[in-house]
């Protein structure tokens, strides 16, 4: 099951044939790290010394660390010397010249979620015109953004343009001794996007990592900081829901998310990076680390549709340190084959009068494993908090499996904590019931598990929500049957 | 339209229909009645094609077609109905998607043009009225919480909407109040045209006094044995299932 490190490296392999030493335009670094490649990413990017220093620190952090065992999830061990640390977009002569040469599979996929011509292309990193309508759309998008004086750009961009607001919040609410793969991002991220929306500023629109098309490239060890000043609101979009065309690679992102006094964050995630096939074989290894924190009276919202990925590890978090504050977390994962998907969330109650809400909806099918790791934090001086937690468990077939870790810690006895949890079973019955009405047995299994991950959709985004479910349909094919 | 040659069905191992045969022509209302355990409902849901009702032997035609190695949902797309015994929930599915799903996956089976949100709208809170289902229960989850009232009163919706050409009624009636029952065999009434066709599978005559049948058959351990019209029906009720019981192992002895 899961990819082997040679695989891995197998296919990192292909990609440094002309190596970064010896052929700038192809941008990649050979496997391995050490001081001296970090120092290349950093001298690359044209980084400030402080950040190579960061980075330099993080390194040694990670060094000390060891792999994090905990998680229910199985796969062979991963020699971190065989990745490569360094690999910038492409030019545009090492992209597909053409459609036809993308995976038909891929692009299946893409005629069955509706995705429109020129966006298959650009998704599917084929060259794309120079008129391409999406880079006059991205221009407009800027001069709104502009105008509203809200910032979004690549992170790289971000550390030269606007290296103070990077200083202060880099770093401020996932350290880089956090975790084992928070301190491996640290040292190498290679991009990601940065966010700043200024005191009072509602965002005009809802940012999306696909129209900064410059990040659609963006390297395995993504790095997000979203900031939102005082009274702020912004909602952010990230990932595509079509799956990469990169396979077998180790995804190890960070996303902080400030939201100071008052302000809102909204971050949304579809996810379909390449689950593996059918039998486990190939697929991302996803851990990632979100978290959020907030100030007096803010709001972070999380809402994830994880349906990609070989395994993944992830919990975006909230730090309810300011009061009156709220979190909030709504999570679809499925898992289908031979996926494994630990994940939940934690909301650690600091500031008093702090609310948060745990939505979770896991489906499992085929073989594949599916685990609700949450916890819920109330510490001493957190007076009169509230959480409702709740983790349903649907389960398709009688060889997968559903587990739910729920891990709740009150100091405070004026907590108000709940939670529930369920597991069930697509009912025979409900089957029937449907095809009897005239439905393919898999739309109806489409219908039920939609109608399972309801509460969570509606927190998304229109356009999001609707691809959200067509996506649902589609890693579900198979899976009944 | 409906031909049932000497049918005999298994559910799991155990033989339930035991030679079956029976014939129902368009615009006909037939009624199937027996007591418990004699196999009505195994026959209604054979015909719809549930997955553990294993046909043994004989033979299923409908409209000329071998029903029997039909799909359940090809079936329904054939023109097939069945007003289930006990509504399935369906949490976080309204009424309304369920609906439009099947309306469009049976109108595109027969080549027709799906309908868009706003036709099926319109369609549906008018076929709502003809059931007197209050418009909030459209949204609401199929059957999620609805009383045993109100899920039959859905079966009857959902069968307006679907116009099937044979509709079954697995003991719609049972555990209805009168004016339940009232408002179901109204809506049954309403869809009665020349060119459909109905099997009510009941308990109990009460319905028959709202629709009016065309043949009642009497079923006892997995066989028929006893048709006639709705005298038959009264007779029963009369009399109750023992009597023909009784007269038919008086035939036998004799």
């Amino acid at each position: 099951m899961g990819t082997s490190a040679e695989e891995i490296n197998g296919l990192v392999g292909r990609e440094y044939k002309e190596g970064f030493v010896t052929d700038i335009a192809s941008d990649t670094l050979p496997p391995g790290l050490d001081e001296t490649v970090i120092e290349t990413i950093s001298a690359h990017k044209q980084e400030p010394q402080w950040m190579l220093d960061r980075r330099l620190e993080a390194y040694h952090n990670w060094q000390q660390m060891t792999l994090p065992e905990w998680a229910h999830v199985d796969y062979k061990p991963i020699d971190f010397q065989e990745i490569s640390y360094f690999s910038a977009p492409k030019s545009s002569k090492d992209k597909l010249q053409s459609l036809d040469e993308v995976d038909p599979k891929l692009l299946e996929t893409y005629k069955k979620l509706g995705i429109p011509l020129e966006e298959q292309k650009m998704l599917a990193g084929v060259a794309v015109d120079a008129v391409f309508d999406s880079v006059s759309v991205a221009t407009t998008f800027k001069q709104t953004l502009f105008d509203a004086g809200v910032i979004f750009c690549p992170m790289s961009e971000a550390l030269r343009e606007h290296p103070e607001l990077v200083q202060r919040y880099l770093g401020s609410v996932v350290p880089s001794g956090d975790n084992f793969y928070a301190a491996l991002n640290s040292a190498v991220f290679s991009d990601g996007s940065f966010v700043y929306v200024p005191k009072g500023v509602r965002c005009p629109m809802e940012l999306s990592t696909y129209f900064r098309i410059n990040a659609s490239n963006t390297g395995q060890f993504e790095r997000t900081l979203i900031v939102a000043d005082e009274g702020s609101y912004v909602s952010y979009l990230e990932g595509c829901s079509a799956p990469q065309r990169d396979e077998n690679q180790l995804h190890a992102a960070v996303v902080e998310l400030v939201a100071l006094k008052g302000a809102e964050i909204k971050y949304s995630t579809v996810q379909n990076w390449y689950p593996g096939d059918e039998e486990g074989r190939g697929g991302i290894y996803n851990f990632v680390t979100k978290r959020g924190i907030c100030h007096e009276a803010a709001k972070i919202s999380w809402t994830q549709v994880e349906t990609g990925s070989a395994i993944t590890w992830k919990y975006p978090s909230v730090v309810l340190q300011g009061d009156r504050s709220v979190g909030e977390f709504y999570s679809v994962a499925l898992t289908n084959n031979l996926q494994q998907a630990d994940t939940g969330t934690k909301m650690i109650h600091i500031g008093s009068n702090t609310r948060s809400t745990i939505i979770s909806k896991g489906i499992s099918a085929g073989r594949a494993q599916n685990t609700y790791r949450g916890q819920v934090k109330v510490l001493a001086k957190a007076q009169n908090t509230r959480n409702y937690s709740q983790c349903d468990s649907l389960l398709l077939g009688d060889r997968c499996g559903a587990h739910t870790f729920p891990y709740i810690e009150v100091q405070n006895p004026t907590a108000q904590v709940e939670h529930e949890a369920t597991t069930s079973r697509i009912g025979e019955d409900q089957l029937f019931y449907l095809r009897q009405r005239g439905l393919a047995e898999e739309d109806a299994v489409s219908l039920i598990v939609n109608g399972f991950c309801k509460e969570v959709f509606k927190e998304l985004p229109m356009e999001f929500a609707v691809e959200a479910q067509a996506l649902l349909g589609i890693s579900l094919e198979g899976a009944v049957g | 339209m409906l031909s049932i040659k000497n049918l005999y069905a298994n559910v799991g191992d155990k033989p339930i229909l035991k030679g079956i045969t029976l014939q129902v022509k368009a615009g006909e209302v037939h009624a199937i009645m027996g007591p418990n355990g004699s196999g009505k409902s195994t026959l209604a849901n054979v015909l719809a094609g549930r997955d553990d009702y294993r046909v043994t032997a004989g033979e299923i035609t409908f409209n000329g077609k071998d029903l029997l190695p039909l799909a359940p949902e090809v079936r329904a797309c054939e023109g097939i109905f069945l007003a289930f015994q006990y509504p399935v929930e369906i949490p976080g599915v309204s009424n309304v998607n369920m609906l439009k799903a099947s309306v469009n996956a049976i109108r595109r089976y027969r080549g027709d043009k799906e309908l868009d949100a706003i036709d099926f709208l319109a369609l549906i809170k008018d076929k709502a009225r003809t059931v007197e289902m209050k418009q909030e229960f459209l949204y609401r989850s199929v059957n999620e919480g609805f009383s045993g009232g109100e899920k039959k009163r859905n079966e009857i919706l959902q069968m307006a909407m679907l116009e099937p050409r044979l509709g079954i009624l697995d003991e719609t009636d049972s555990g209805l109040d009168i004016d339940a029952l009232r408002v179901v065999a109204g809506g049954v009434n309403a869809l009665r045209n020349p060119d459909r066709a109905f099997v009510l599978v009941t308990h109990y005559q009460r319905l028959l006094d709202y629709i009016q049948p065309d043949f009642v058959h009497v079923l006892a351990d997995g066989r028929i044995i006893r048709s006639g019209d709705k005298s038959l029906a009264l007779e029963l009720e009369d009399k109750g299932y023992g009597w023909i019981e009784q007269e038919r192992s008086v035939e036998a002895r004799i």
